[in-house]
């Protein structure tokens, strides 16, 4: 073997020689690292593919938007009646209004119209859709809270306290809502018009009942559903080896179960919320709801049905008001089922 | 076994001392009716300090059970736990046990949570037990249990996902190393890994035992993993255990029939010594542990079985010095 050796031009023999080493400052510009992927920002990026769901989000934040910081800042009150100024059309003016004009002087145009008592329309859809969104945060907050601990603890300690704690859930799933609340507006009623607390004074009855209702009736579904989500997350290794190292049931809970629900509670906390809506507005419908002057979306549609002939765009706006809501959160919450749990598509 | 019962001391070569252990399962087997499903029957024995004591067993027939009720996972039905000269009967005693015993578990994508960071997985003992006084120390402890396994420190803020298999199993191991414990119980550790990967890991654990002076028992159902690793072996059948020796003595003298029966199954990577090894092929399943057979439990399928057999369950005895078997016929 001679220490040089006709190489053949055909041979894929790499020549050593002809390589150097790298410097540490050039290995260092191969090591990547990939960014890490948790399963939050998984579905959020999923979230943010669907149209649909961005869209409703935007419309969602944008009649918020509206309902908290237009009224601090709009020329009407909701209660200022104006009885020379009875059942405007949209943009229109009142005779003293219009004199007003001429003179020089601006007025802020009724942009919906007024009512039958002259308060100007726009305020009180803002107002009511105000109460919505307060109805439907506040009863998918007493969902999550209620649900997420009656669900845990059923589903943790199962055997003898779940049987006895699903039966009550079945119990209470079985009572009829509307009734309730009924009943409960007329019970009452004497301690709410006498209360001290401003605040219940001026939601009225019917109100503080719906509230009731929410927490002691809507939290069925989301314990039930925390419930089975706890009872398949109990079989896991993950919580027999938290339970080897001696942590409490409450941390278990806490740090194990709750975290590996949160896609079914944010489901159902989205899909809770249009529901919430949506009954507050057919109570109010009803006449169980706010009391007066308080507008809600459901009795300002209510008040319009007497004169629907003459003065049709008095049911339209609000019925558009709950339309555009109750169907964002919708899509919003389909959009997020999707994102979380892209098995149950389809 | 019955007058070490009755005023047991303790023997503080052994870490371990599990006496008379019993874990029944109630089991729906018809309408109001329920069955004692008998997982673990009367079963005891002995773990040296620093030694590991390999348990083997078909599947179902309750090495898991033990590992997990020596481990106070399930209230045993019957019978005492000792650890280091003090009994497991009390909540501060069970305090104390579950720092200074941990486990690993078989399957490693199910038995890390999905929702917590690979830091915040290993820490979870320290946190539980506050053992790291501040944030800092936490942090370094994390990076110096990380390094024990092997892991890139970097990787503490990922998820369990994002790994394999085997690297996964090392996040479970330095998760049990967390709050230095002195007693491992290594359920089926290495049978969901690949071949390669399994002697990784099982070196990795001899290492570690090495360094830390750990006392394990090494559940598995692979004899040659388990002969390999294990200083003594024991062999459980139907929820009762059959045979205790050491892992040289029991691989190549086992006296139970049915411990013969399973040394005969394990292949031999030697083609000229396979062909010349008689295989003992048992008879029939492995009846239901809801239906235990009275008697010795083996007696069903066993060659040397007699009248007396079916009588009363042999007790384990010392065949030859170390050498422990329950059988009537020896």
């Amino acid at each position: 073997m001679t220490e040089k050796k006709m190489k053949n031009p055909l041979s894929l023999q790499i020549d050593p020689a002809l390589f150097e080493t790298a410097s540490e400052e050039e290995k260092a510009q191969q090591v990547t690292m990939r960014e890490s992927v948790s399963f939050m920002r998984d579905a959020m990026r999923r979230l943010r593919k669907n149209r649909i769901a961005m869209i409703s989000l935007w419309v969602i934040l944008l009649v918020a938007l509206i309902a908290f910081i237009v009224p601090t800042f709009y020329p009407y009150t909701y209660t200022k009646q104006d009885v020379t100024a009875q059942n405007l059309g949209p943009f229109q003016y009142s005779a003293k209004e219009q004199m007003k004009i001429d003179k020089g002087m601006s007025v802020f145009p009724h942009i919906m119209g007024t009512d039958n008592l002259g308060r100007d329309y726009a305020i009180r859809v803002i107002y009511g859709t105000r109460i919505s969104l307060l109805v439907g945060i506040f009863s998918a907050l007493i969902v999550i809270v209620i649900g997420i601990i009656y669900g845990s603890i059923s589903g943790y300690f199962g055997g003898r306290v779940d049987m006895v704690m699903m039966r009550i859930v079945d119990i209470i799933y079985s009572l009829p809502d509307v009734l309730i609340v009924i009943l409960l507006s007329v019970a009452i009623k004497d301690w709410v018009s006498t209360s001290q607390n401003a605040l219940i004074a001026r939601l009225g009855a019917g109100m503080v009942s719906i509230f009731i209702v929410f927490g002691l009736l809507y939290w069925v579904s989301m314990a039930r559903q925390v419930r089975g989500q706890i009872l398949s997350i109990k079989k896991q290794e993950y919580v027999l080896a938290s339970r080897a190292i001696g942590a409490t049931p409450a941390r278990i809970i806490r740090k194990h179960m709750i975290p590996n629900c949160v896609s079914v509670i944010i489901i159902i906390a989205a899909m809770q919320i249009p529901s919430a809506i949506f009954t507050e507005s057919f109570l109010s419908f009803l006449g169980l709801g706010v009391s007066v002057p308080m507008p809600s979306l459901g009795s300002l549609a209510s008040d319009a049905r007497t004169a629907l002939r003459s003065y049709p765009y008095q049911l339209i706006f609000p019925a558009l008001s709950i339309f555009l809501i109750v169907l964002s959160f919708n899509l919003l919450g389909n959009g997020l089922r999707d994102a979380f749990d892209p098995k149950l598509r389809n | 076994m019955e007058e070490i019962k009755k005023g047991f001391t303790p023997d503080p070569d052994c870490l371990v001392q599990v006496r008379n252990l019993k874990m029944f399962f109630p089991i729906t087997t018809g309408f109001l009716k329920t069955t004692m499903l008998k997982a673990v029957n009367d079963v005891s024995f002995d773990i040296r300090r620093g030694e590991t004591l390999g348990l083997v067993g078909e599947s179902g027939c309750g090495k898991t059970t033990v590992g997990r009720t020596l481990l106070q996972l399930y209230k045993p039905t019957d019978g005492e736990i000792w650890f280091d000269g003090r009994k497991i009967d009390n909540k501060e005693a069970l305090k104390n046990f579950r720092r200074r015993a941990q486990m690993v578990f078989q399957d490693p994508y199910s038995s890390l949570n999905p929702r917590m960071t690979v830091g915040d997985i290993v820490a979870e003992p320290i946190d539980v037990h506050h053992l790291c006084a501040n944030k800092t120390e936490r942090e370094n402890r994390i990076r110096e249990l990380m390094t024990l396994v092997g892991l890139n420190t970097e990787h503490a803020t990922r998820y369990a996902h994002e790994f394999s298999g085997g690297q996964r199993q090392r996040i479970g191991i330095a998760r049990a190393l967390a709050s230095k414990p002195e007693f491992i119980v290594c359920d089926e550790p290495v049978s969901a890994l690949d071949v390669s990967i399994q002697a990784q890991v099982i070196n990795m654990l001899e290492d570690l035992q090495s360094r830390l002076s750990l006392t394990y028992l090494f559940i598995a159902h692979d004899i040659s993993v388990v002969k390999h690793i294990s200083n003594r072996i024991a062999v459980m059948y139907l929820g009762r255990m059959m045979e205790l020796a050491s892992a040289n003595e029991l691989t190549k003298h086992p006296l139970h029939p049915y411990t013969v029966s399973l040394m005969s199954a394990v292949p031999v990577p030697d083609p000229k010594v396979s062909r010349n090894q008689h295989r003992i092929v048992l008879e029939g399943d492995v009846p239901s542990p809801l239906k235990v057979p009275s008697g010795c439990p083996f007696r069903p399928r066993c060659s040397r079985a007699t009248a007396a057999c079916a009588e009363a369950c042999p007790a384990m005895r010392e065949v030859s010095p170390g050498h422990f078997a329950a059988c009537h016929n020896l």
